[in-house]
């Protein structure tokens, strides 16, 4: 309901009835609540979300040739689904690989395309894996230009090696495990539905639902408080940071696993990202 | 050498909306890195875009346009096929052009 | 590549005499103001105003008129101040220039956007607000100066995302 109500005041506010509300406080009128405003809020950023940038250099890193071997991803990395094919090859990770037999999610297997298939070195990509500003993470690009491609396909994880369901079922446990100096677990925040933090909803990302389906399928997003478009690698660290844990290790098991859960529980929705959060 | 814009111009009945986005940090000078020390202000401060030889529009902006700026403006009299051009000019003395075809 | 600003302004058949000219805005400070009539003022020294008068009185005008033929859209809360969206129509004739007006934050003046001939006076962006505060649309026509506003509610909460 919510989202239709969205589309309608996106509609409204694209359609050039701005032109004859002259005057008038349209959106201030219209609002019932400070969910409602928020959601107007989100809403006049229509299609334009500056992610477009990020598909659009991702895309050049994509099919560029690179690295000491002088070949391009599109011609080399097997995301799934064959060497270079991106569309809805997102809605099927994490997925096990037999190349380097492990379950891997975009970020770790773009890492092994990019250090074993072109040659690159590993660790200034590692590095460099979140931008900030002119220093920029090819890592994210190439993220938000695979998962561009995969917008409309449902995510749908086979599950049929056995690496796949332990993949899963450690990440289940990762994700409801308490630890650290605040005894959090990833659940503290995100097993009940309808709760909020200050303004933010929590979603329930604990069993496969709405909540899941809603919030994984517009990861990665254009965070607007920090410019950047952000990972689902990088948002499962911050909530990590946010428990007071030790750093989740980039392209670790650990990391992958919790993917798949989340991705798991996902099952279904369509793919919208890069997305936009605040 | 700054990342290229994203320009899409469209026209409709006899107006061209031109919809731009531009990768730029757009530091105000006031931020504090990581190391606490202030980000030094670096910013589009021109933009002007044309369309046919003739200005479409132009802008001064200061440091409060927000990070990587979009901006959309509308003029008449484009045709389709027909190209605006699109050029900003920061406060380190770097400048980005780039253009679109009208569709 | 690099150019100054004034090379940049200079440059390319499509700038307008009006920014030409206040490229060498430089002039009056010099003291050859009187020397010089025709010299438009300096398009960066708005930007030092903290309020709409100081403003406005940059820009070469003053006393700014409220006016309902301006149409200023912006949230009425923005989730997050670093990036407020904004659309801004004028319906006042001979409207040749648009700019937005933030008093709250540290430099009152955001962008100004010039509306040649041929172009419509509608301007969409989206800029950073320090603090829940008033948003102003300011628009220069032959006639002077007007402008509206709305006020803008900043949250900055939560953690999640």
């Amino acid at each position: 309901m919510r989202r239709r109500i969205q589309q309608m005041r996106k509609r409204l506010l694209l359609g050039g009835v701005i032109a004859t509300a002259l005057g008038a406080s349209m959106l201030g009128a219209q609002s019932t609540s400070t969910e409602d405003a928020l959601a107007d809020y989100r809403a006049m950023f229509g299609d334009d979300n500056p992610a477009a940038l990020w598909i659009a250099r991702g895309e050049d890193l994509w099919k560029e040739a690179r690295g000491s071997r002088k070949v391009s991803l599109a011609d080399t990395c097997d995301l799934g689904l064959g060497d270079g094919v991106i569309k809805g090859a997102y809605a099927h990770l994490p997925r096990y690989f037999a190349d380097t037999a492990k379950v891997q999610d975009l970020e770790s297997r773009l890492l092994t395309c990019m250090v074993k298939g072109q040659g690159m070195d590993e660790a200034p990509i590692v590095k460099n894996r979140f931008g900030d500003g002119d220093r920029k993470s090819d890592l994210e690009a190439l993220s938000a230009y695979i998962i561009d491609a995969s917008r409309g396909v449902a995510m749908d994880l086979p599950m049929t090696h056995a690496q796949e369901r332990l993949a899963y079922e450690s990440g289940k446990a990762i994700f409801f495990y308490r630890t650290g100096t605040h005894d959090f677990s990833c659940a503290t925040c995100h097993s009940q539905s309808g709760k909020r933090i200050r303004l933010q909803e929590l979603p329930n990302l604990s069993v496969a639902g709405a909540d899941a389906r809603d919030t994984y399928t517009v990861w990665p997003a254009y965070r607007v408080s920090q410019g950047e478009v952000r990972t689902m690698e990088w948002r499962i660290g911050d909530c990590f940071r946010q428990q007071r844990v030790p750093e989740l290790v980039f392209g670790s098991q650990a990391a992958i696993d919790l993917t798949m859960f989340l991705a798991k529980n996902a099952e279904g929705g369509k793919m919208a990202a890069p997305g936009l959060k605040r | 050498m700054a990342d290229p814009m994203r320009i899409r111009a469209t026209l409709t009945g006899d107006t061209v909306e031109v919809k731009v986005l531009m990768s730029h940090p757009m530091e105000t000078g006031l931020r504090k890195d990581a190391d606490g020390k202030l980000v030094p202000a670096h910013y589009i401060d021109t933009v002007k875009a044309s369309y046919n030889g003739k200005d479409v529009m132009t802008a001064e902006w200061g440091p409060a346009v927000s990070k990587n700026p979009f901006l959309a403006f509308r003029f008449k009299g484009g045709s389709k096929g027909e190209k605006v051009t699109v050029t900003w000019h920061d406060t380190a003395g770097d400048t980005r052009t780039d253009e679109a075809a009208i569709q | 590549m690099s150019m100054s600003r004034r090379a940049f302004l200079q440059t390319g058949a499509g700038a307008t005499a009006l920014l030409v000219v206040a490229a060498a805005g430089f002039t009056p400070r010099l003291g050859l103001a009187a020397t010089e009539p025709a010299a438009a003022p300096d398009p960066r020294k708005p930007f030092q105003g903290h309020t709409l008068d100081e403003v406005v009185k940059a820009m070469g005008g003053s006393n700014a008129q409220q006016s309902s033929e301006i149409a200023l859209q912006a949230p009425e809360i923005a989730e997050n101040g670093a990036v407020v969206p904004l659309v801004i129509e004028s319906k006042l004739p001979g409207t040749r220039m648009i700019a937005i007006v933030s008093e709250k934050n540290p430099h009152a003046l955001s962008a100004v956007f010039n509306i040649p001939e041929g172009a419509e006076a509608y301007v969409m962006t989206r800029v950073k607000i320090a603090e829940t505060s008033k948003v102003t649309a300011i628009v220069q026509t032959d006639k002077g100066f007007f402008y509206t506003d709305q006020l803008v509610k900043v949250t900055l909460g939560g953690c999640g995302g």
